[in-house]
């Protein structure tokens, strides 16, 4: 009885005990970078090509001219997406870092009020050439209006709608549409026999917000007012939540299936010929490793809702891209530098670039013949004209998160047969505004 | 004098002569100081991995910690008991999201810990019996048991999928049970597939337990029964299950709190944001810790999940243990 009662107790400790230390923490130790180990570089790269073994075979070559001109060894490491943000933390928490990191475009402004990234002030920028060699879009999502920017921008990426030219043309359909009401029309001749119009990735939430984005800005409403509060219900934003939702909803021109998408699903059902459209994101170089051939598809820019794509209330993209940060606390400051500035030279830009089917951020970079195919034609004239930047503010991570679950949630009503009305997205972005932090 | 006796004849065994040196009682000093020596590596690695975070854990419930402060938290400001004001208060959204949670929580612990138990012991007093084949079934039996978690329940994500998973093949496409093919993921199915991964993942445990239990009872006592003319169900109702009670009292317990503070399962099967009708409360105070950045409110959550945890366990050992005494006279 006695030793039961011990083990009873004792299984009890234990299991309590983790209950509170999953929370516990260290300190770091603040400070910032030196030259103490001028040898080498940790570089966390973030996965964008097909595996994290297709990024570590474009990338060594590349670290390897860099060790040849500079003599300074990069350890590499490809971290995945999901895994990415809670890597940065922990090392913010922790002070142990890599020394130079990519971070998603959109998380700038949130990492930046951590005090964990490098600031891009004159004189760093004059260390790799100038904030003038990149394009302004880009350097609109490198940290907070007013502030020195948090990272820079190492490929630049822009929505467009991906369309299967075999299916178009079955359901005699001769053009991309242009506006929503286009694509809802041509949407609904190509949703039979088991194929469907339009993709989607309904239990992403990131993915969620790039289109919420882009549909309030086509609304002429944001997610936050000028001084960086969260405003998710005002009738803009409702009415541009609800309208992308209803693609699945009412218009029924996405599978239900597509509901529970989060692993790029949408991406392969596209290849497959299940669906005849995809709103993404540079998705060339996915397509072509799930053997779906370039001349298969055409690339449009993603519809709006009357006219030509442009600026205010014709944005038809967010800038999405990933841009590449220095660890305040790395160890090698001067050698960081040089690896920043090697990695957004115009022959690096033009090589990596390539490989992930992406637009260099910078601009001589950019003016380059490689980058004038159709595909690209498409996106660095979204980058130019149409593309807006998510809101940098500090709570930009919370508002991927909550109103990106809301919009889940919402398209999870939809896939079940609820009905999604404007009071029920109203009350879910509700929500969502309260669950983010009280300032 | 006669407990000294043997331990002073191991001392002037001592071919060093040191033991001549020791103070007056060195026998004692050895008997009693040796078991807290040993314990000693213990305690210290105890006091490092467990105790030093959780006091860490409970000093940052009391501060306000978001992005701003947690690459330096000592230095964030203190809040009092402002983030357990935040949790405890139910009619506003954060307290009112974490009752939902820790409700959620209740049922789906009372649920997969009963069927955990159930099942292991139905299967447990099954293979009592000797029959071909019962040493490989009992090795199948633990397979969920012994596979890594991630890897089971990834495989039970592809099952559940919509379109092209398992079980809605075998529901609507084979047995035509539903009317569409349901979603399990997502929606307030997912309740219902956190609590299959779970129980699949949970009896071969409360199986192994018990069938240790089991192998406690001394076969007399069913002899004895059945010469009585004690039928089986007698026999389970008077014999195996009062015998397995001190077994089930832990069993049952180690099972409640492995299950309510599970984060693997839902982690691995919703992701970060779980729908809500099966958002558990590990996995929300991970989303407020890790997700919305607010190191403060997530710590002040769970040290108020310790707290609960703390008295469910203390009520239930002692009303175990008051039952036992009245069994045992």
């Amino acid at each position: 009885m006695h030793r039961i009662r011990a083990a009873a107790a004792g299984a009890v400790t234990v299991s309590l005990l983790t209950a509170v230390t999953a929370c516990g923490g260290g300190s770091s130790t603040g400070g910032g970078g030196s030259n103490d180990s001028p040898k080498t570089l940790t570089y966390w790269a973030s996965n964008q090509g097909a595996s994290i073994e297709v990024d570590k075979k474009v990338l060594q070559p590349e670290l390897d001219k860099f060790e040849k001109q500079t003599g300074i060894k990069v350890k590499l490491e490809v971290v995945p997406w999901s895994d990415l943000l809670n890597r940065i933390l922990t090392a913010t928490t922790s002070g142990q870092g890599p020394d130079v990191l990519n971070i998603g475009n959109t998380w700038s402004a949130s990492l930046q009020a951590t005090g964990a990234l490098l600031p891009w002030d004159a004189d760093n920028f004059a260390k790799i050439g100038g904030k003038d060699r990149f394009v302004d879009s880009a350097l609109g999502s490198t940290g907070a209006p007013g502030k020195d920017p948090a990272a820079v921008p190492l490929y630049s990426m822009a929505y467009a709608l991906y369309y299967n030219k075999k299916m178009f043309a079955d359901a005699g359909i001769s053009q991309p549409p242009t506006t929503w009401d286009e694509l809802v029309a041509d949407g609904k001749k190509l949703s039979k026999g088991g194929k469907w119009g339009l993709g989607a990735e309904g239990a992403n939430p990131s993915e969620n917000i790039h289109h919420a984005f882009v549909f309030a800005k086509q609304h002429g409403a944001d997610f936050f007012t000028a001084d960086g509060k969260p405003d998710f219900t005002g009738d803009g934003v409702v009415a541009a939540v609800k309208q992308y939702v209803d693609l699945m909803a009412t218009d029924k021109i996405i599978a239900p299936g597509n509901a529970e998408y989060a692993q790029n699903q949408s991406v392969s059902d596209f290849a497959k010929g299940t669906n005849a459209m995809l709103l993404w994101q540079s998705a060339s170089a996915n397509l072509a490793s799930q053997g779906m051939s370039a001349d298969a598809y055409g690339i449009a820019p993603v519809p709006v809702q009357s006219g030509a794509p442009g600026t205010g209330k014709q944005v038809d993209s967010m800038v999405a891209g990933i841009n590449l940060a220095v660890f305040k606390n790395t160890h090698n400051l001067d050698g960081a530098m040089k690896f920043v500035k090697f990695m957004t030279s115009d022959a690096e830009q033009k090589t990596l670039n390539t490989e992930y089917s992406s637009i260099p951020p910078v601009k001589t970079a950019q003016a380059d013949s490689v980058f004038n195919t159709p595909a690209n034609a498409v996106l660095k004239d979204t980058l130019a004209k149409s593309a807006a930047a998510l809101p940098q503010v500090a709570d930009e991570s919370q508002f991927e998160t909550a109103v990106g679950t809301a919009i889940k949630d919402l398209f999870a009503d939809a896939a079940a047969g609820r009905a999604v009305t404007t009071d029920s997205v109203k009350a879910a972005l509700e929500k969502a505004q309260q669950q983010m932090p009280a300032k | 004098m006669t407990t000294t006796a043997p331990a002073e004849a191991a001392v002037y065994k001592s071919p060093s002569g040191a033991a001549k040196r020791t103070p007056r009682h060195p026998g004692r000093i050895r008997r009693i100081g040796l078991p807290y020596l040993l314990l000693l590596p213990a305690l210290l690695l105890e006091l490092l991995v467990h105790l030093v975070p959780m006091v860490i854990g409970i000093v940052m419930s009391f501060k306000e910690l978001t992005q701003f402060y947690i690459r330096d938290w000592g230095t964030a400001p203190w809040a009092g008991i402002s983030n357990y004001k935040v949790s405890v208060d139910f009619d506003a959204p954060v307290g009112e999201a974490l009752l939902h949670s820790f409700l959620v929580t209740v049922a789906f612990t009372l649920v997969s810990v009963g069927l955990c138990w159930l099942i292991g012991t139905a299967a447990a007093i099954f293979m009592q019996g000797t029959f071909r084949g019962r040493g490989l079934l009992r090795a199948l039996f633990l397979v969920p048991y012994a596979l890594p978690v991630y890897a089971a329940v990834i495989t039970w994500v592809f099952m559940f999928q919509h379109d092209n998973g398992l079980v809605n093949h075998v529901l609507h496409d084979q047995l035509h049970l539903t009317d569409k093919p349901s979603f399990w993921l997502i929606g307030d199915n997912s309740f219902v597939a956190l609590l299959t991964v779970s129980v699949w993942k949970g009896w071969p445990f409360a199986f192994l337990i018990v069938m240790a239990g089991l192998q406690n009872i001394p076969g007399e006592l069913y002899e004895a029964a059945a010469l009585d003319g004690a039928g089986m169900w007698q026999q389970l109702r008077r014999i195996t299950l009062p015998s397995l009670r001190p077994v089930n009292q832990v069993l049952v317990l180690v099972l409640f709190l492995w299950t309510f503070n599970d984060f693997n399962t839902p982690y691995v099967l919703f992701g970060k944001s779980a729908p809500e009708a099966a958002d558990l409360i590990s996995v929300h105070i991970y989303q407020a810790s890790f997700v919305t950045w607010n190191f403060g409110t997530g710590s002040a959550m769970s040290v108020l999940l310790l707290l609960f945890l703390l008295v469910v366990t203390g009520v239930y050992l002692l009303l175990t243990s008051r039952g036992r005494k009245t069994a045992d006279v």
